[in-house]
């Protein structure tokens, strides 16, 4: 009798959930530190030069980049990149979303295409996602030079890359339902993709192309510090030859920029969800 | 006692013509009209429009596109087709690669530690409105700077080199990772923090007791998302800012040597360990949930 009540009063797996939980935590810490350790010591990185760069360089950024006359007087000139910039993420973009579209139709499960054919297209995508862009900026820089169209093959393909692996996903998570409704009334390909697929996901769709613009404007800063195109090129040019002040106004218009686009596509995002 | 009193309820109206409407030809519409469907096109219209708009406008700078497209084709052959080391050895590659990552994951735990705290002040369910709008800001404005910017500014401060780079690639990825952690905090159960607010728990005993358990899995999910991201980031950033690290040797055997052989084989290497690094991530994810 005794012995019961000790056990229902004392249920042994209830502390040892507590100890469990204790000790992965101290696990991970210990990983944590380790990892941060070893890095360190790889990269020799100086902790606590690091701390003291960081009110150094926000005591330069505020009186070094604050825009003078000369650099208003660039204005046009940043703005011209800028929407240069802009226009090419959102070409870049769509373009790629309208291809990374009809292309992953073949690979999911839900249009129910040869096996083989969705294979393949998961492995080119998957090829498109793992070669970083910048490595396709660099193969592009041979034969394209320093032109607008460099960038925008580079993002292109991994913004391919991705999306198609991003919209195999949501095809087959939003549409499986409605896509075997349509098949059980005896709906063709066509019109299953069409009258299914493309209404049930087109929300997700967009919701991720909007959020890939925001990604490739960032993205296409760096291409163009590497192929000199584009506002990235522009900051670069400043940068080197330290006129800072117009450098600090190339950053401020970044920042406007890709601040209103995020506003913009949350308004819009939470319309369409 | 009350009595209850059954009225005639009027019939349901089964006047289908006021739910049905037809088109012009005589079709009956199956979707119905709706905010969120206007939305989309208008979208649609205006995503196009700038596309081709852009294409437009474009200085393409009279490139001959036929030969451009050819002789890419040929080099992208030589890249993927015919990998080989000429200026680095393989141990070396391996050894750059090893600071990339190093680099990568550096600034995933100072952002991931970053953002923990950032999280806890701009999470809708536990932080003051006010000090959360204004955290949202700032985190906002840090984020709209891309990467390699933050880098090149530190480069000034702390000169070229893995403070630099690692403080650069920690600004975006706290950033991020505050959004993402706020979104993980904010997606708990109330009753829970209220339980322990109500037992009279401090705030830290929340945090530690209730919060950090019931979203830890999430936040490490998110976490290896973004060491992912870092990697290509540290990547990215050692090509365009010459901070070191494979992309460094990537931006040297392009753009330096001009050697298509060895940045295939440098590239392959970048594959591989971007495709290990996706399991493991997944891997990890699988035994955290």
């Amino acid at each position: 009798m005794d012995n019961i009540v000790e056990k229902v009063l004392k249920p042994q797996n209830q502390t040892s959930v507590f100890i469990k939980r204790k000790r992965t935590f101290t696990l991970a810490f210990l990983g944590v530190a380790a990892l941060f350790g070893i890095s360190a010591a790889i990269t020799n990185y100086d902790v606590i030069d690091g701390f003291e760069s960081i009110p150094k360089a926000a005591y330069w950024m505020a009186r070094n980049f604050i825009p003078d006359e000369k650099a208003w007087s660039r204005l046009p000139d940043i703005l011209a990149k800028l929407s240069e910039t802009a226009l090419v993420s959102v070409a870049v973009t769509v373009c790629a979303a309208i291809c990374a579209f009809f292309f992953s139709l073949l690979g999911t499960e839900t249009t129910k295409t040869a096996r083989w054919l969705a294979r393949t297209v998961r492995i080119v995508a998957a090829f498109f996602r793992n070669v970083p862009d910048v490595v396709w900026a660099i193969l592009l820089l041979f034969s394209f030079g320093q032109n607008i169209l460099t960038g925008f093959f580079a993002l292109f393909f991994a913004t391919f890359g991705l999306l198609t692996r991003t919209f195999i996903e949501t095809i087959d998570e939003v549409s499986a339902s409605c896509v075997e409704a349509l098949h059980a009334t005896g709906a063709t390909g066509l019109q299953t993709v069409f009258n299914g697929v493309i209404p049930s996901s087109l929300p997700e769709i967009i919701s991720w192309v909007l959020y890939m613009i925001e990604t490739n404007i960032r993205a296409s800063t760096l291409i163009g510090v590497l192929t000199a195109t584009g506002i990235g090129y522009l900051f670069d040019l400043y940068y080197k030859r330290m006129d800072y002040s117009s450098a600090g106004l190339v950053v401020t218009s970044i920042v406007i920029l890709v601040i209103t686009i995020e506003m913009l596509s949350n308004k819009t995002r939470k319309v369409i969800m | 006692m009350s009595e209850f009193v059954i009225t005639e309820q009027a019939p349901i109206s089964l006047d289908i013509s006021k739910y049905m409407h037809r088109t012009r030809d005589g079709k009956i519409k199956t979707a119905a009209k709706s905010k969120s469907g206007l939305a989309i096109k208008t979208t649609m219209f205006v995503l196009l429009t700038l596309t081709i708009y852009g294409f437009l406008t474009f200085d393409y700078k009279d490139i001959d596109m036929a030969k451009a497209v050819v002789g890419t084709w040929s080099n992208i052959k030589v890249v993927f087709g015919q990998p080989m080391l000429t200026y680095n050895t393989f141990p070396g590659a391996l050894n750059a690669l090893l600071v990339t990552f190093s680099l990568g994951a550096l600034a995933t735990i100072f952002g991931a530690i970053i953002a923990f705290f950032g999280a806890l002040l701009c999470a809708k369910n536990i932080a003051n409105p006010t000090v959360a709008n204004v955290t949202k800001s700032f985190v906002a404005f840090i984020r709209a700077v891309p990467t390699i910017l933050w880098v090149l500014i530190f480069t000034i401060s702390a000169g070229l080199g893995s403070v630099a780079a690692v403080i650069g690639l920690t600004f975006h990825s706290a950033g991020y990772l505050v959004k993402a952690y706020a979104e993980s905090i904010e997606e708990m159960d109330a009753g829970t923090i209220e339980a322990l607010k109500a037992s009279g728990a401090s705030f830290w005993q929340t945090v530690f007791q209730a919060i950090l358990p019931s979203s830890i899995s999430r936040m490490t999910a998110w976490t290896f998302l973004r060491f992912e991201i870092n990697f290509a980031n540290a990547l990215a950033v050692g090509a365009a800012a010459g901070v070191g690290g494979i992309g460094f040797d990537l931006f040297m055997a392009g753009n330096h040597y001009f050697d298509l052989r060895e940045l295939g084989f440098i590239t392959y290497v970048v594959v591989v360990a971007v495709i290990l690094l996706e399991m493991l991530a997944t891997r990890i994810k699988a035994t955290v949930r």
